[in-house]
């Protein structure tokens, strides 16, 4: 088997004791800031990054997969103790999970959601490690017009599943897309939207970008509205342990969660809102204790949380096998990957298998190890909880300023990561998602050179994209899925005017 | 999105005024287009197969065109989601916070200096008053972060008067 070898050889490499010290100050790192009200994953790698910038590619992947993970259980903790989920994805966990602190069952909440993530991410991680090479066999087939193809669906589900406006989640989109034109052109070297600006030469950064959007703009966003409630902290009363009614009720919503998130999270659907709602929903109508659901049932919390950890799993497979980053963390990890110069999809398997499956199986130990710190210490993440307001937001910027100061101390660089800061507060305030935008930008470079590529390969006939089948389908796929909104909400007009 | 949509368009629902935000997002989209268009002119076309580097460009204009209609259409609509009511003095204070940040790292001043001022800004947009107080802490704050990752982890943070004091 390929793959036992393979994964065996990743675990050798994460194994060495350097690499599991960067797995633990992954982990670590990672749970403090996502602990932290109003930062999601994305954002928690995002902040990160500047940290890992003098480290070997390697040690910097592993430290990432801590990040990711670590970041994704902090998340959890504040949805449950604080109603305010750093993310969309949590929002189903905090429906339950923050009523079962109020009654004085945070601690359960906190176990069911730590345990079943484990549970869940340990499954999504094998199903990653066994889809993974055959996944890529298929890809390594692909031409720049399938690439191209691939990206169309991936842009169109992108805009169109995050927010509730497909026009609005096509115009983030758009937004990033014209920020990826910025810069020389890698084909002809010719400079776009430069302006002459030197520093604009060299395009966008990613970081600053996300960066700007997510933590300016949260804290512009949260300043402006501070007048209208304070958020609450739920403090962690009685038995951390779930007693055995609890592991009764959470292992079935585990494993169900589990089969929602991994496979919404590998389709290149973005986002694991879907799963994470589809399991709340699925709990709630085959759950014995109906009564308890919009009170606090366990069930609530084990299984969205199950899917939110399997998904982002699973959002692993696509961005490793074609790199095709399809949720705004994704996009931050393709980010970590470039600033070394490295491509995922299926070369890097074959030219730095050592570096994917070193990856892989250092997510399994990040695993055990948030597992293993999250429990009993719980009792310092929620201390990070009780930080005022105040402090917290400023000690973000001074964070969030930190990492651009230290990538590029320019004064035009700054004021970029300003700009975006604003541009992210105005998005909030009208209701315009954010993922798209950083998709935008880092995939719209990459669409436009596989198109080219495609184009000069065909001499100038675009008749290439319809030839190739695959390339036929997934643009066929992408057309139906931007225009299916639009026609369902003309059929659910229709029905509101039949009424 | 059909829930959504579905609760968007009940017919008893009086149809709301014209979202002026809204039409400043459509023309900030269509001058963002022309933007593009002006700036892809000015490209020579060098290619000889497929696509030059000015056919992206166009291409996204004409989409952006496309997306300022679309906003324009929820805009006279008035089916913009509901804002709440904001309150601006924070949201300048820390604007204002962040151009002392780059006027600071512009003139020399410093990574100390220049994050101090932001941190004190910030913890007054959220409400706190002890100036005095948020800046020894800010100097505090800042002085380790300098410290752990310019030396420890040798990143390369710009240094003024404060900097080298250490």
């Amino acid at each position: 088997m390929e793959t036992f070898a393979a994964l065996a050889h990743g675990m050798a490499v994460a194994m060495q004791p350097m690499n599991l010290l960067y797995a633990l100050i992954g982990v670590f790192l990672g749970t403090a800031v996502g602990v932290l009200p109003g930062i999601g994953p994305a954002l928690t790698v995002a902040l990160l990054l500047p940290v890992t910038y003098k480290l070997d590619p390697g040690g910097s992947l592993i430290m990432f997969a801590g990040i990711y993970y670590g970041g994704m259980y902090g998340g959890s903790t504040t949805a449950i103790l604080i109603n305010t989920p750093g993310e969309s994805a949590s929002m189903a966990t905090a429906l339950e999970g923050n009523k079962m602190a109020k009654a004085g069952r945070g601690g359960p909440a906190l176990a069911t959601s730590a345990i079943g993530s484990f549970v869940a991410g340990t499954i999504a991680t094998i199903g990653l490690a066994f889809l993974a090479p055959w996944l890529v066999d298929f890809a390594v087939r692909f031409g720049p017009e399938d690439y191209f193809a691939l990206m169309c669906v991936a842009f169109v589900t992108v805009s169109a599943t995050f927010g509730d406006s497909p026009v609005r989640g096509l115009t983030s989109l758009f937004i990033g897309l014209t920020l990826g034109l910025v810069g020389i052109d890698k084909l002809t070297g010719q400079a776009r939207l430069a302006f002459g600006i030197p520093e604009l030469l060299d395009g966008v950064e990613v970081t600053t970008l996300a960066v700007g959007l997510f933590a300016v703009g949260e804290a512009l966003y949260v300043a402006s509205r501070r007048h209208h409630a304070e958020e609450k902290l739920e403090p962690v009363r009685g038995s951390l342990w779930m007693t055995r009614e609890d592991w009764r009720r959470s292992w079935k919503p585990w494993l169900r969660g589990t089969l929602f998130g991994f496979p919404i999270g590998a389709l290149p659907a973005g986002g694991a809102e879907i799963p994470t709602f589809l399991s709340y929903s699925t709990e709630r109508r085959l759950t014995k204790y109906p009564k308890e659901f919009g009170k606090g049932a366990i069930e609530g919390v084990a299984g969205p949380e199950a899917a939110n950890n399997a998904s982002a799993a699973g959002t692993l497979v696509p961005l490793l096998t074609l790199g095709l980053p399809t949720s705004a963390t994704a996009a931050m990890m393709l980010a970590g990957f470039q600033q070394y110069g490295l491509n995922p999809g299926p070369l890097l398997f074959a030219e730095r298998p050592d570096l994917v499956w070193g990856l892989i199986a250092s997510l399994f130990i990040a695993n055990g190890m948030l597992l293993v710190l999250n429990l009993p210490l719980v009792g310092l993440w929620v201390r990070l909880l009780a930080i005022p307001q105040a402090w917290l937001y400023a000690g973000i910027l001074v964070f969030a300023t930190m990492g651009t100061i230290a990538a590029k101390p320019s004064v035009v660089e700054l004021s970029m990561l300003a700009a975006f800061g604003v541009m992210g507060f105005l998005m909030r305030r009208f209701d315009f998602p954010i993922a798209p935008v950083v998709i935008g930008l880092i995939l719209g470079p990459i669409a436009e050179s596989q198109l080219r590529r495609a184009l000069a390969i065909s001499l100038g006939d675009p008749m290439v994209l319809l030839q190739s089948p695959m390339s036929a389908t997934l643009l066929g796929i992408a057309l139906i899925a931007l225009l299916a909104p639009f026609v369902l909400r003309g059929l659910g007009r229709f029905k509101a005017n039949e009424d | 999105m059909t829930p959504d949509t579905a609760s968007d368009n009940l017919p008893r629902e009086p149809p709301r005024r014209i979202d002026r935000a809204g039409l400043a997002i459509a023309a900030a989209l269509v001058v963002l287009a022309a933007v593009l268009v002006w700036d892809a002119s000015k490209l020579p076309a060098t290619t000889m197969y497929g696509m030059g580097p000015e056919a992206m460009p166009i291409v996204i204009a004409v989409g952006l065109v496309i997306l300022a209609a679309g906003n324009l259409i929820d805009a006279l609509r008035g089916r913009l989601p509901p804002r709440e009511s904001m309150d601006p003095k924070p949201v300048w204070l820390i604007i204002g916070g962040l151009a002392l940040l780059i006027g600071i790292i512009g003139f020399g001043g410093g990574f100390i200096l220049a994050t101090s001022a932001l941190f004190v800004t910030t913890s007054a947009a959220f409400g706190r008053r002890a100036v005095a107080a948020d800046t020894v802490i800010a100097l505090a704050i800042t002085t380790l972060i300098y410290l752990a990752f310019d030396k420890l982890l040798t990143l390369s943070l710009p240094a003024g008067p404060l900097e080298r004091l250490l």
